[in-house]
């Protein structure tokens, strides 16, 4: 059939995974924590129909040959990871990083997931735990009568008990720091889990090792730029509409045939 | 039976492959780096006894379009696009250089610096780059990276490697099977030092949507053309038939 439908079903299928990136980034555009993902497209394999300087006769050769590309592929999604604007919300359990840096949680099969989202609450044992009710690593747990709750930028947690006039220092929090974070893989809920492509965690107090310092009170929102966004959603809505007519010109080429003949 | 039948064949079917050229670049249309192909129509004459009126036609790729596309701000340091004429090395899987203006660079989980796809890119001494661990990362314009390693202060900056940019005779590239820009020849190119870059930008596709699908739309016309060729032949045949039709 006809070549040019299925090279314009590729363009039509990466501008739909384009679109799909974009409306996920737009949605999350007050998420908390969130990094925006950008698609990376690269042109398919080239087929030779004809070899450029292939023998045409006796010292003749042909000048420009007949190479035909396949179309578009969608090779990967890239997490940037700008920091987002940092909003404070003079709440207690809020902290953001400033700078490089994720908060450990411990999932309930055990494994230890990344985020950068630090809205904390406190479970009915006193632990703190993100919005999901998992923990943090290494785990926090608050005594009674708390008055005042503070986390330093070196990420000690501080309380103040009722009756005493001394804060008492009850934990440490931590930051895990990737090579390379675009290599984590997003698996929802802001958490991230690491891969091969990523690199170990290094694991080390705020502040140290060119990790961000923790700033109580403050929340990092979403990174996504919304005109940017809105940008992208034009220029591959125009895409697809071309990729479609190429299409629809294709099929008229063909239904003429079999009208004609 | 004339055998016209068989130009119009031949015309429509290289009209089907230029069809698909154009529509290769269209669904290229976003593409970051792409260089669009040409497409052109070449006359094949084969005579031989009697009227010389046999010529076939035969679509050609003659060359990839290497204009500059815009320049799009991103703003993350790992994409790179060329400003002005020149291209950045990688290393093809085959250990050959291959040419390339998409800079939607990424380090993979060897340190290594490599494109979208994977490939690694071409330092200017010859080997792949590979950044130890960074806090932050900047590319001059001459390709120099330099890097704040993980943990240092401002003040320890540590230059990590250079981008081999280069910028061949156009004449001699042509785009491979892979979609890399090659010289043909398995000798590198030499690093240019007037090749300058910009990072925090990516080229977008130099594809002119206006001009593919004027270019589908003429295609495609053409085509027709063709194909009532076809049915003119097939007229003609059965008039011929009817006249010497016993009756």
């Amino acid at each position: 059939m006809h070549g040019a439908l299925n090279v314009a079903k590729t363009g039509m299928t990466a501008q739909d995974t384009n679109l799909k990136v974009i409306s996920n980034n737009l949605a999350n555009v007050a998420t908390v924590g969130f990094k925006k993902d950008n698609l990376v497209f690269e042109d398919l394999m080239y087929q030779v129909r004809r070899q450029p300087g292939a023998q045409t006769g006796e010292g003749a050769e042909l000048p420009s040959g007949l190479q035909i590309g396949l179309g578009v592929r969608t090779v990967g999604t890239q997490k940037l990871f700008s920091t987002g604007a940092i909003e404070t919300t003079d709440e207690a359990f809020d902290v953001a990083i400033s700078g490089r840096g994720f908060l450990q949680v411990n999932l309930p099969n055990g494994d230890v997931a990344y985020t950068r989202n630090g809205q904390l609450h406190l479970n009915a044992d006193n632990e703190l735990v993100t919005a999901e009710g998992y923990q943090l690593e290494p785990a926090i747990t608050l005594p009674n009568e708390v008055v005042n709750f503070s986390i330093g930028t070196d990420g000690t947690v501080q309380v103040t008990i009722a009756g005493d006039t001394a804060a008492t220092d009850i934990g440490q929090l931590q930051l895990a720091d990737f090579v390379n974070p675009q290599g984590l893989q997003p698996m929802g809920q802001n958490l991230f889990q690491e891969t091969a492509a990523s690199g170990a965690p290094l694991i080390s107090n705020p502040g140290e090792n060119g990790t961000g310092q923790l700033i109580q009170g403050t929340l990092e929102g979403s990174n996504v730029n919304a005109v940017e966004e809105l940008v992208d959603m034009i220029t591959t809505q125009r895409a697809y509409e071309m990729n479609s007519k190429v299409i629809s010109t294709a099929d008229e080429m063909l239904s003429f045939v079999s009208q004609q003949l | 039976m004339d055998k016209v039948l068989y130009l119009a064949m031949s015309g429509a079917r290289e009209n089907m492959l230029a069809q698909q050229t154009h529509a290769n670049n269209l669904a290229n249309a976003n593409t970051t780096g792409f260089k669009a192909d040409l497409a052109q129509a070449r006359a094949m004459q084969v005579f031989g006894e009697g009227h010389a009126s046999r010529v076939y036609a035969q679509t050609e790729r003659p060359a990839t379009d290497l204009t500059h596309g815009t320049l799009i701000e991103t703003g993350r340091m790992l994409d790179v696009a060329l400003a002005g004429d020149g291209w950045m090395a990688v290393v093809k899987p085959d250990g050959t250089e291959g040419y390339t203006r998409g800079g939607k660079l990424q380090i993979n989980a060897a340190n290594q610096l490599v494109t979208g796809s994977g490939l690694p890119v071409m330092g200017n001494g010859g080997i792949p780059v590979v950044l130890p661990p960074f806090d932050s990362i900047e590319i001059a314009t001459n390709g120099t990276i330099t890097i704040r390693p993980l943990g240092e202060n401002a003040a320890e900056l540590v230059v990590a490697d250079q981008l081999k940019l280069v910028n061949p005779d156009p004449q001699t590239l042509f785009k491979g099977t892979d979609g890399l820009m090659t010289t043909g020849a398995n000798a590198p190119v030499d690093f240019d030092p007037n090749v300058r870059v910009r990072s925090g930008y990516i080229e977008s596709s130099n594809v002119n949507a206006v001009s593919e699908l004027t270019g589908i739309i003429t295609t495609s016309r053409q085509f027709e053309m063709q194909i009532k060729m076809m049915k003119t032949a097939e007229e003609n045949s059965e008039a011929a038939a009817a006249i010497l039709r016993m009756s």
